[in-house]
């Protein structure tokens, strides 16, 4: 079994105009020990995905269907005490803006060791002291620095800080939002490196949420590819990256810069996400895709299962031998920023 | 990219910031308690910038690279250097001539969100620079300018107020309205980081053809290497107020020579599974921007530290003997026949320092 199963999770956002579908249908499983991926725009719904596993949904945030089944338990059905018992000891999370969330007023040991004791009553001072410098030293701080106060340290040493107490009680899945899109290049460098080491040791599962293709082909196994609310391709990195199957993979992966190329050519994916409180009928990514067609408008597509990848596309079993090439070329996709971009939005 | 005449040359500038400036500092300071500390932003750097070119400027948070861009738009006014425009020092121009100035360099931000004005339409925007420098032909100008802005079709936009459009769209209103002076150079600080990567290439090929129809120069200021390498001809990457390595773009990305560019450049991810990086951790952290320490500002992290005359001398920006790109480090000889070792004989460290009392601190 594998440790996390989501299936068909519907998150809805209460609004003025009704419900937003943030996550419309999104089922994966996360095996012990993997590390998964999502990428996709801001708005597809990946934060919220990671919010409504850990339960920390915001109170317009609902879950509207489905189930999170984590070891055993559906999550979605926990009472508030038992769920936050699985907090910290089970799931952690890193949040983008985690080294913000440190209390100012308590030192950093004072706050990882209140984390601790919470969780396992009975912990002796010592024991956690000696917590307090293990994961000090696993993220590469000075273990004597723990007594310092927040504002002593600097943004990666403070975000190296929070991963530390994501860290403390070994939680068997990290859930890490954007960890490192606030530090700089060799700060999340470093910091990705530690984590991968500490994920060795203690065998955990990390989710990393994030919109740097880069970083998810670095760390993550298996990348699942989100747009507008919905799964758009899921499967092992190097098929994600060598032959996806999806246009917006396809486009999305060729909008990315390559410090190792010269000369690309980058495309840019016109027009912008539909509104998620009435979404367009048919395949989503239909009114931004140059490939298509008056099916993909009106009829949603099934998943279409080939080399290891589950992509959600009418002519996925096409793209091989005609519309690859063509959705390659950033020409295709200039033609349809031509035809729809720059005008007013709606 | 186009002819090699320079546009704007930057001689050795400075910008620090004083730090404590509240009452209590400068009541404490009037009762004679010490000098007052400054941030050394920017501490002595020199580029030029040709016609036509995109120039990066590169580095990590706090190495000041924005505070240089704004230097250069005279946002700030320099501490010490110039910048030489026209054959002017602009230390030395008058008021008209600053004018004249300040139409020809104009700046993007990075945050699209707060750099417009959110009680003004995209007309008053755009046209606003236009009515400051007294120009004619107003309602033309700001239709071309963000026609140009691929904003189609204009005047459905005239009207438009920031909160109505999109992220991309707010960052091409900032482009229109920088381009409607028809200026010569613009700087460009993190134009994109702000938005989705789905919509990055958009903006940045607008950047890429303003440099090449109208011939504008633009200085482009990003922490993002892997962009900077699509973006530019020629990249500076600077580390605590001062440039360490300088040249052809592709030729520091592939073959960078100071110790810290080779860092910075391999900590960047690669969005490809099958490239296996090699990672090799950097120690340390930035080191202090208030209390320079002497000698080079790297030395603490440095793997290829070579003792005292690290320490000891600020290694000059210079060209090299062995390769096309200027670097800041004494590991490799001079072209110009440099000897830092000359100036270790006397007073060591007193070799950038020069002017005495507003000098950096020398020994810690």
């Amino acid at each position: 079994m594998s440790q996390l199963e989501v299936e068909d999770l519907e998150v809805y956002y209460e609004t003025e105009e009704g419900p937003a579908q943030a996550v419309d249908g999104v089922s994966f499983e996360l095996e012990q020990g993997e590390n998964l991926g999502i990428v996709g725009e801001s708005g597809c719904g990946k934060t919220t995905l990671a919010k409504a596993i850990i339960g920390i949904l915001p109170d317009a945030g609902y879950i509207n269907n489905g189930s999170i089944n984590f070891q055993g338990d559906d999550l979605t059905e926990l009472s508030e005490p038992e769920r936050r018992r699985l907090k910290w000891e089970e799931i952690s999370m890193i949040a983008q803006s985690a080294m913000n969330s440190l209390d100012p007023v308590y030192t950093i040991r004072e706050q990882i060791v209140e984390a601790i004791e919470t969780h396992r009553p009975g912990t002796g001072r010592v024991e956690s002291d000696e917590i307090v410098t293990e994961m000090f030293e696993l993220v590469g701080l000075d273990p004597e620095r723990a007594d310092d106060y927040p504002h002593q340290f600097s943004g990666g040493m403070r975000q190296r800080a929070m991963i530390a107490m994501a860290l403390a009680l070994e939680p068997s899945l990290m859930l890490a939002d954007e960890p490192t899109t606030a530090l700089d290049v060799i700060m999340q460098d470093q910091i990705l490196k530690r984590i991968g080491s500490i994920q060795e040791e203690i065998n955990s599962s990390m989710l990393v949420i994030t919109h740097d293709v880069s970083v998810v082909a670095e760390t993550c196994d298996r990348v699942i590819v989100m747009y507008a609310g919905k799964i758009a391709e899921e499967g092992p990195v190097e098929e994600i990256f060598n032959q996806p199957y999806h246009p917006y993979t396809i486009g999305l992966k060729r909008a990315f810069p390559n410090i190792r190329e010269s000369d690309q050519d980058l495309l840019s994916i016109a027009g912008y996400p539909p509104e998620l409180v009435d979404p367009p009928q048919g395949c989503r990514f239909a009114e931004r895709c140059p490939m298509a067609t008056d099916r993909c408008r009106e009829e949603e597509p099934e998943a279409h299962y080939e080399n290891g990848l589950r992509s959600y596309c009418h002519y996925a079993d096409e793209i091989d031998t005609e519309l690859r090439p063509y959705a390659d070329e950033s020409e295709t996709w200039r033609q349809t920023a031509a035809a729809t971009d720059g005008g007013v939005e709606e | 990219m186009s002819a090699n005449n320079v546009l704007l040359e930057v001689d050795d500038l400075k910008k620090h910031f004083k730090v404590n400036q509240g009452w209590i500092a400068s009541l404490m300071e009037s009762f004679g308690s010490g000098e007052p500390d400054y941030v050394h932003a920017v501490d002595g750097v020199s580029f030029e910038l040709r016609e036509g070119e995109t120039l990066g400027l590169a580095g990590e948070s706090g190495c000041g690279k924005t505070t240089t861009g704004m230097s250069l738009v005279k946002l700030h006014e320099p501490t010490a250097g110039d910048i030489i425009y026209d054959d002017k020092r602009l230390s030395e121009a008058s008021d008209a001539e600053i004018k004249q100035f300040r139409q020809n360099a104009q700046m993007i931000f990075q945050d699209p969100f707060e750099s417009l004005n959110p009680r003004m339409t995209v007309y008053d925007t755009v046209a606003e620079p236009l009515r400051i420098h007294d120009i004619p032909n107003e309602t033309a100008r700001v239709q071309r300018a963000l026609e140009f802005a691929e904003l189609l079709p204009a005047e459905h936009y005239f009207d438009q107020y920031p909160h109505e459009l999109s992220g991309g769209q707010r960052q091409r209103v900032a482009i229109a309205r920088a381009l409607v002076l028809d200026p010569d150079f613009i700087v460009a600080d993190e134009p994109v980081s702000m938005l989705d990567v789905s919509l990055r290439a958009g903006v940045l090929s607008l950047l890429d053809r303003m440099t090449e129809e109208f011939g504008l120069s633009v200085v482009y200021i990003s922490h993002d290497l892997s962009l900077l390498r699509h973006m530019c001809d020629r990249l500076a990457i600077m580390y605590m107020g001062k440039i360490v390595e300088k040249g052809p773009t592709d030729q520091i990305i592939e073959n960078p020579q100071h110790p810290y560019t080779q860092s910075l450049i391999n900590a960047v991810p690669v969005p490809d599974p099958a490239v296996g990086r090699e990672r090799v951790e950097l120690q340390g952290e930035v080191g202090d921007v208030i209390d320079i320490p002497s000698g080079c500002r790297f030395k603490n992290r440095c793997s290829e530290y070579i003792g005292d005359v690290c320490d000891q001398v600020v290694p000059p920006l210079e060209q090299k003997t062995e390769f096309e790109q200027d670097v800041a480090c004494h590991l490799y000889e001079s072209a110009e026949g440099y000897d830092p070792y000359e100036e270790m004989g006397g007073s060591p460290s007193a070799a950038e320092t020069g002017e005495g009392a507003e000098s950096t601190p020398a020994d810690d």
